[in-house]
């Protein structure tokens, strides 16, 4: 009888992947916060978080995008965008509530046009959303000409800004959202069917699963949580402004990938995900405090995501 | 025909992990020789020639071409030494001309430091080529604005222009018609009086007796015959290729009830009016060639190919299966062909994959309780005797036999009313197979309707109530358990 302590293998088996991200990030912190203990103070503590917010809303879109097999590189352009609009909308005399809503709508209809071109007319993910990263910006600053959108109403300015109990709001907004996308991925039919058109995108559809509603629904998470993300900095920033987001997409992506997902699909776990948005945070954060001139953070941001992508395909080889 | 032998290949044995593929098979070619290579899918046809062309390498034996014993490491290695080979994909490139592409990866070069593609010289040389088989066109033309025939034609010259001494042709005739097979045909005896040898590996029997000088027939990985062409023996030849021993035992019948699934005027991209019924407790055999439509009319049925026409009737109702989902809804199972690459997502652990089509049916609420999964997962497991160290193990670490029961038993979870299996026994061990065999008997006296794919003759015959044989699209004949027997399903399979 196969009936051998299967939940224990189950729960030694998932766990030790995350460990070990959890414990490079450790590393990490207590690595920078030796050379500049200010790492440690409740204000830096407090940008961290901000930052977390905003790399985790996207990474778990991203992350729900390549479990499905796809990719999107829209969202850090979509950021900008749906910034933008919301900036402007409010500016134009709708009420706050109703311009989230408005811009919300549109985000998801962006993904909704993603998921389309990507199954039904057979559009590689990689080039559609390709074409949104470079749209989405121009439209951005079609909007704004050149000048950012200022003068919104104080109260919009609690959702990038405030906090709750210290907790600053991003951060709450993030743990909602990782709540739900952590639920689906683990507990329902739908999360189930996501890893498996990934997975397997034959073998997927020839089980029964309409891997095309799948993957749309991928594309609009993300497209949405680019528009929740936008909304967020805009409000931070107390401003629309076109130039926002720029490369959000790849610090998304290797948020992503050093959290464990695959870039074949299939793989990742939404923890994954959180701790790697951590991880990418912190390196950031590292180098405003260690005093690293800002020309060099691109040039190291862009070792860590092809690091990522290099471990990713490595730990795939060794596997086979 | 002259005696001179050209290659003669000696006691090759190879194995794969579970199948001996070839035991010590000898092969000789003579100069200017066509000779035909024949046997049922799997004989081990192109892993002989995968061997002389350097794609495999041979467990044991011995290769002498031209009087001297060769190794060859890679198709490139054996083209070098005059031995070309023809796949049934072409391997030419569509973006580029025929000259370039006759002389791809051989290309003349002209130059004393720097040297150049001398485009000049393959044109000359191609129109020569391409004159000496017949080809009357133009070397600059794109590969994309030929005709597959045409193409087939630039293969034959690429050869040329490596100096082939020894060109294998493997199912050269499958994708062309009456017209073009005859052309191909005088080009075969061209080659043929220029003292160039060719291996002309097909199913087609009756061209065989057309071209061939000789035929060699394999089985099982064996050399079980040899005849001249001079005499017509159709029969002989079925006879060798299908006589081995049945080893299949034959299934426990079943009650066969009423009529479960009917099917009317069934039609794809390569299937044509097919009709057929399916009863409860009935196993329906579909037999045919590779490349016969087998697969294809299943595809259709269960809505993963898209149909020109048909209908399909479920207990008497007529439904509609436009996807894949449609047709599981209804309670069809398809076990397919392929299982890595279409029955299981092998990142994936087998508890995941065994339940994946069960899942919307038994949590109408969407969300997975853990314990009822597990709990159906596990039964599964033990009425299959899966052997597995827990359910979470990842798939890709099981088995070939015991990945084939994980699909097996993904559909058996959904409980179907009609369980189709597509080669079910393909590369597993003779043990799994005979529990794969007996399952089948165990379904289909429980109710199920069976259909039944495979290659394997004596597997079918076994185990089906009733076969229907596929050639080229169509049904072209129905067998009764009673009555049918290996040479009549070969008759009808290449008609």
């Amino acid at each position: 009888m196969i009936k051998i302590k299967n939940a224990k293998v189950l729960r030694k088996g998932i766990y030790f992947r995350e460990l070990n991200i959890l414990l490079a990030l450790i590393i990490l912190s207590f690595g920078i916060t030796i050379i500049n203990p200010r790492f440690l103070s409740s204000f830096n503590l407090q940008i961290i978080a901000r930052q977390v917010a905003i790399f985790g809303l996207l990474a778990i879109g991203e992350t729900l995008v390549i479990i499905g097999g796809g990719i999107d590189l829209s969202v850090g352009s979509l950021v900008a965008l749906t910034g933008v609009l919301v900036a402007l909308f409010m500016k134009n005399g709708l009420s706050i509530t109703i311009s989230i809503l408005i811009v919300l709508l549109i985000s998801s209809l962006v993904g909704l046009w993603h998921g389309l071109f990507v199954t039904k007319l057979k559009v590689p993910p990689f080039i559609i959303t390709l074409g949104t990263l470079t749209a989405a910006r121009g439209l951005a600053s079609v909007i704004t000409k050149g000048w950012p959108i200022i003068g919104l109403p104080e109260r919009f300015f609690f959702i990038g800004q405030g906090d709750i109990f210290g907790i600053p709001f991003p951060l709450i907004i993030l743990i909602l959202f990782a709540f739900i996308a952590f639920f689906i991925t683990k507990y329902t039919v739908l999360g189930r069917q996501l890893y498996a058109t990934g997975g397997n995108i034959e073998a997927a559809r020839l089980s029964g699963i309409d891997v095309d509603k799948r993957r749309i629904f991928t594309y609009v998470s993300s497209s949405f949580l680019a528009g929740i993300t936008g909304i967020i900095i805009a409000s931070r920033l107390s401003q629309g402004q076109a130039g926002v987001g720029g490369g959000y997409e790849l610090s998304a992506i290797a948020a992503a990938v050093i959290g464990g997902t695959s870039l074949s699909g299939g793989e990742g776990t939404i923890l994954g995900t959180l701790i790697g948005a951590a991880i990418m945070s912190v390196i950031y954060n590292g180098l405003i405090l260690l005093e690293i001139s800002s020309y060099w953070h691109d040039v190291v941001m862009g070792l860590v995501i092809v690091t990522a992508v290099t471990l990713d395909i490595w730990r795939k080889r060794k596997r086979i | 025909m002259g005696q001179e032998l050209i290659l003669k290949m000696e006691k090759i044995s190879k194995a794969f992990p579970g199948v001996q593929a070839l035991s010590k098979v000898d092969l000789e070619v003579y100069k200017g020789e066509i000779l035909a290579l024949v046997g049922e899918n799997g004989a081990g046809k192109s892993t002989l020639m995968k061997i002389l062309t350097g794609v495999y390498t041979k467990d044991e034996g011995k290769i002498i071409f031209k009087g001297k014993e060769i190794e060859p490491k890679n198709p490139h290695h054996a083209q070098q030494l005059g031995i070309s080979m023809i796949y049934q994909e072409f391997n030419l490139v569509p973006n580029l001309d025929i000259a370039t592409n006759i002389f791809l990866g051989n290309e003349p070069k002209r130059g004393k430091f720097l040297k150049v593609f001398d485009i000049k010289k393959a044109f000359k040389e191609s129109e020569k080529l391409l004159e000496m088989i017949g080809l009357n066109i133009s070397p600059d033309i794109l590969i994309k604005d030929l005709t597959i025939a045409q193409q087939q034609m630039v293969e034959i010259a690429k050869a040329l222009a490596l100096k082939s001494e020894l060109i294998i042709m493997d199912e050269p005739t499958s994708a062309l018609a009456g017209k073009e097979v005859a052309k191909l045909f005088e080009i075969m005896k061209r080659l043929k009086n220029e003292g160039i040898s060719i291996i002309f590996i097909t199913h087609r029997l009756e061209e065989v007796f057309q071209i061939a000088d000789r035929i060699v027939v394999l089985r099982d990985g064996q050399r079980v015959g040899e005849l001249t062409c001079e005499e017509n023996k159709i029969d002989e030849v079925i006879k060798l290729m299908v006589g081995r021993d049945v080893r299949v035992s034959p299934r426990i019948e079943s009650k066969v009830d009423n009529v479960i699934l009917e099917v009317k005027n069934l039609s794809s991209h390569a299937i044509k009016n097919i009709n057929f019924s399916l009863r409860k407790g009935e196993v329906l055999g579909i037999a045919g060639l590779v490349g016969s439509g087998r697969t294809e009319i299943v595809r259709a049925l269960f809505g993963a190919d898209p149909k020109i026409s048909g209908e399909i009737y479920i207990d008497g109702q007529k439904v509609e299966i436009k996807s894949p989902k449609d047709a599981v809804q209804l309670g069809i199972g398809l076990v397919p062909e392929d299982r890595k690459l279409q029955g299981l997502i092998l990142s994936m652990a087998l508890h995941e994959n065994l339940s994946l089509p069960s899942l919307p049916s038994m949590f109408s609420n969407g969300i997975i309780n853990f314990k009822r999964e597990y709990k159906l997962v596990e039964d599964f497991v033990n009425r299959l005797r899966i052997r597995t160290p827990h359910i979470f193990q990842v798939v890709n670490n099981l088995s070939g036999g015991n990945q084939q029961k994980v699909v097996v038993a993904k559909w058996l979870a959904l409980k179907p009313k009609v369980l189709i299996l597509d080669e079910p026994t393909r590369g597993i061990d003779v043990g799994a197979k005979a529990e794969i065999h007996n399952l089948i008997s165990e379904l289909a006296k429980e109710g199920i309707g069976i259909i039944l794919i495979s290659s394997e003759l004596p597997e079918i015959l076994a185990l089906s109530d009733r076969i229907i044989i596929i050639s080229k699209g169509k049904i072209t004949g129905e067998l009764r358990r009673e009555e049918a027997n290996q040479e009549k399903i070969m008759q009808y399979a290449i008609i």
